[in-house]
C-alpha cells in the first residue's frame, strides 16, 4: 500500500506567550492551551493532499511524547489522517531520538514518503527531518513550498536564502514542510466525531528497539535580553534629524 | 584543545561573509584549532577567500563534479567522514547549514546544537527557542562530538589574517548518492545588498498592500545603499519574494539600521530582528507591538512617510 508517514508534535500553542520559570528550570507550560505544532499541520495538510490526487493510500500521523499527545493526534485524525500510532514516553525527546523513532516506524509501515514540519515552533531545532533521512539512507527535500509525484519520484521546490531551489529526488524519500506550502483544512465537528472511532495504536519506546538518550542536556533557561523601548518622534524631519545625528542615514 | 571543523559555504564562487561569523564564534572556545572545509566543483577561488579569514588554520578543499551545486545528500556523507578527526562540527544558520547539519550529525550519531548564539566552551552553548522568547543553556559530556549551526547575527566577523592558512585538498572514500538532483535556483536577483549581511535594511509589511507598492521601499532601499526585507504577512500575501522574509523561519538579521513600515510586529518577526542596533517603526497603529522594540518610532501613514523620508535624506536638510 502507497503509505505517508506525518509527524505530528503537542507543542505550546501559537498564540501563547512564552514565559520562563522564575527560577530558570525551564518555561511554563501548566494550564497553556497545547496544539499541533504549525508546520506538522502543513506536513499533513500535504500528505491528505497527495493522497486524495490518488498518489497515495493511506496517511498515518506519528506523535512521541506523553499521554496528552493523543489530543494531537485526535485532531490529525479529524483532519483526515487514516490512523495514528502514538509513541509513549514521559523522557525527554531529542530530534536525533524523534529521528530514529521515526525511521522505525517508515521502515514498518513502508512508507513512500515521510511529511514533517520543518521544525516545532517549541525547540525550533529543525533537524528531525534531516535526521530521518540520513538514517534511513533516503533523500530529503526540506522547507519544501511546492511537492509534484511523479511515479516513483518527486519534484519539490525549496525555500532556501537565495530564492526558490528545485530538486528531484527518488521515493521513498523524506519532506519537510514550510508555511506556504498549502494552508490547512479546518476541522468540522463530524469529523471531529469520526475521527473518535479511527485506530490509535499505542506502543513505547522499546518496542522500536529505541531507548531515549538526552545528551544536550538543558542546564539554564532565561528570558532574552530586552530592548529597551525608545522614543517616539513626532514627524519625518525630526526622525530623520535624529537618524543623521547618528550617521545612520 | 578543540578541533573545529567549519563548513564553508558558498556561491557563484564567492565565499559567503557568515562564515566569517562563524569563525568567529569558534575561535572564542579555549584551544580552538579552526579548520574550514570547501565542497566545490572548483573550489580554488572560494579556498583562498576562505584562508584570508584570522583565526583559520587550515582549509580543506573537497572537490567533486556533483558539488556545482552543493546539496545536503550529496555532501554530508563527504562531511561526516571528515568530521572524523573533529569534536565540534559547525555551519551557519542558513537554509544551506539547517539543511545539511543535521543530516551530517545523524551519520555521526551526534547531538545537534542548533542556532547557537554563543559557544561558552567545546561543550557549553546557548540558544534561543520559543521563538526567541527564552535562551536556554545546554551542555553534552565532555569529549562528545557536537554538531552546531552557528546563529550568524549574534557574531561580528572575523577579521582579515595577517598571512594566508594553507590549503590542503582532501582525498575521501564516502560514496556520493544519486537518489538527489540539483533542477534549478531562482532568484530575484538584484544589485542591492544582500539581506542576510547588509548594514542597512527597508522593511516592509502587510500594509504595503501590494507588490506594486513595495516600489516605493525599493526606491528608499536604493537611495540609502539598503537591503530590502518583509514580514511574513507581506510574502504570504505575495507582495514581496519568499527570500525576503525576514523573522523566526525567514531571515535572522543584524543590521545597523532596520526600517520597518507597516509591520506589526509579532513575535515571530521581533526574533528576526532584536539584534539590529538601531530599529526604526512607522506604523499607522498607535497600539502596535513593534513600537516597543524601535529605538525610534513614528506614527503615521507609510505612503506619505516614505517619499517625504526618502526626500529628506536625499537633500541633506
Amino acid at each position: 500500500m502507497k503509505r505517508i508517514l506525518v509527524s505530528i508534535k503537542r507543542v505550546v500553542d501559537y498564540n501563547v506567550r512564552i514565559r520562563v520559570k522564575p527560577d530558570g528550570t525551564g518555561v511554563i507550560t501548566d494550564g497553556v492551551k497545547m496544539s499541533v505544532n504549525p508546520f506538522d499541520e502543513i506536513a499533513l495538510e500535504e500528505a491528505l493532499r497527495i493522497k486524495e490526487k490518488g498518489l497515495a493510500e493511506e496517511v498515518v500521523a506519528v506523535s512521541i511524547g506523553p499521554a496528552d499527545c493523543q489530543q494531537q493526534l485526535r485532531t490529525a485524525l479529524a483532519m483526515g489522517a487514516d490512523r495514528a500510532v502514538h509513541v509513549q514516553t514521559d523522557a525527554i525527546i531529542e530530534p536525533g531520538t524523534a529521528a530514529r523513532l521515526m525511521h522505525k516506524l517508515a521502515e514498518r509501515e513502508q512508507v513512500m514518503l515521510a511529511v514533517l514540519g520543518k521544525q516545532a515552533i517549541d525547540d525550533d531545532c529543525n533537524q528531525t527531518g534531516q535526521m530521518l533521512a540520513a538514517l534511513w539512507g533516503r533523500p530529503q527535500a526540506t522547507f519544501a513550498s511546492k511537492v509534484e509525484i511523479n511515479g516513483d519520484k518527486a519534484l519539490v521546490t525549496r525555500e532556501v536564502d537565495a530564492g526558490l531551489e528545485t530538486v528531484e529526488i527518488d521515493l521513498p524519500a523524506v519532506i519537510t514542510a514550510d508555511l506556504r506550502l498549502n494552508e490547512p483544512r479546518y476541522v468540522k465537528l463530524p469529523d471531529i466525531m469520526k475521527a473518535k472511532k479511527k485506530p490509535l495504536e499505542t506502543i513505547e519506546p522499546a518496542a522500536l528497539g529505541v531507548t531515549p538518550v538526552e545528551r544536550l542536556k538543558a542546564v539554564k533557561f532565561e528570558p532574552p535580553a530586552q530592548r529597551s523601548k525608545g522614543v517616539m518622534v513626532k514627524d519625518v524631519q525630526e526622525l530623520v534629524t535624529a537618524l543623521r545625528g547618528k550617521s545612520l542615514v | 584543545m578543540s578541533k573545529i571543523l567549519i563548513v564553508a559555504e558558498h556561491a557563484g564562487g564567492k565565499l559567503n561573509p557568515v562564515i566569517a561569523k562563524c569563525v568567529h564564534c569558534a575561535a572564542g572556545i579555549a584551544g580552538a584549532e579552526i579548520h574550514l572545509a570547501v565542497f566545490a566543483a572548483d573550489a580554488a577561488s572560494v579556498a583562498a577567500q576562505a584562508a584570508q579569514i584570522a583565526g583559520v588554520a587550515k582549509v580543506i578543499t573537497v572537490t567533486h563534479a556533483d558539488h556545482a551545486n552543493p546539496l545536503a545528500a550529496t555532501v554530508a556523507p563527504q562531511l561526516a567522514e571528515l568530521a572524523q578527526g573533529y569534536t565540534l562540527v559547525f555551519g551557519p544558520s542558513t537554509t544551506f547549514g539547517k539543511d545539511l547539519m543535521p543530516r551530517v550529525a545523524a551519520l555521526l550519531d551526534a547531538p545537534q546544537a542548533s542556532d547557537i548564539m554563543a559557544a561558552e566552551s567545546a561543550t557549553r552553548f546557548k540558544r534561543p527557542i520559543y521563538a526567541g522568547n527564552a535562551i536556554i543553556t545546554v551542555e553534552v559530556e565532555a569529549g562528545t562530538r557536537v554538531v552546531a549551526t552557528v546563529r550568524t547575527a549574534s557574531f561580528e566577523a572575523a577579521g582579515a589574517a595577517a598571512t594566508p592558512a594553507p590549503i590542503e585538498a582532501a582525498t575521501l572514500s564516502a560514496t556520493l548518492p544519486t537518489h538527489t538532483r540539483f533542477v534549478s535556483v531562482t532568484s530575484a536577483r538584484s544589485d542591492r545588498p544582500d539581506l542576510q549581511t547588509a548594514k542597512k535594511v527597508v522593511s516592509g509589511g502587510r500594509a504595503l498592500a501590494s507588490a506594486d507598492n513595495f516600489k516605493i521601499l525599493y526606491s528608499l532601499a536604493d537611495k540609502m545603499g539598503a537591503a530590502v526585507g518583509a514580514s511574513r504577512a507581506a510574502v504570504d500575501a505575495g507582495y514581496a519574494a519568499n527570500d525576503m522574509q525576514v523573522g523566526q523561519t525567514g531571515k535572522i538579521i543584524a543590521p545597523d539600521i532596520y526600517l520597518a513600515f507597516g509591520i506589526s510586529g509579532a513575535i515571530q518577526h521581533l526574533t528576526g530582528i532584536k539584534d539590529a542596533r538601531t530599529i526604526v517603526a512607522i506604523n499607522k497603529d498607535p497600539e502596535a507591538p513593534i513600537f516597543e522594540v524601535a529605538d525610534y518610532g513614528l506614527v503615521g501613514d507609510l505612503f506619505q512617510v516614505v517619499p517625504e523620508f526618502e526626500k529628506l535624506i536625499s537633500s541633506g536638510s
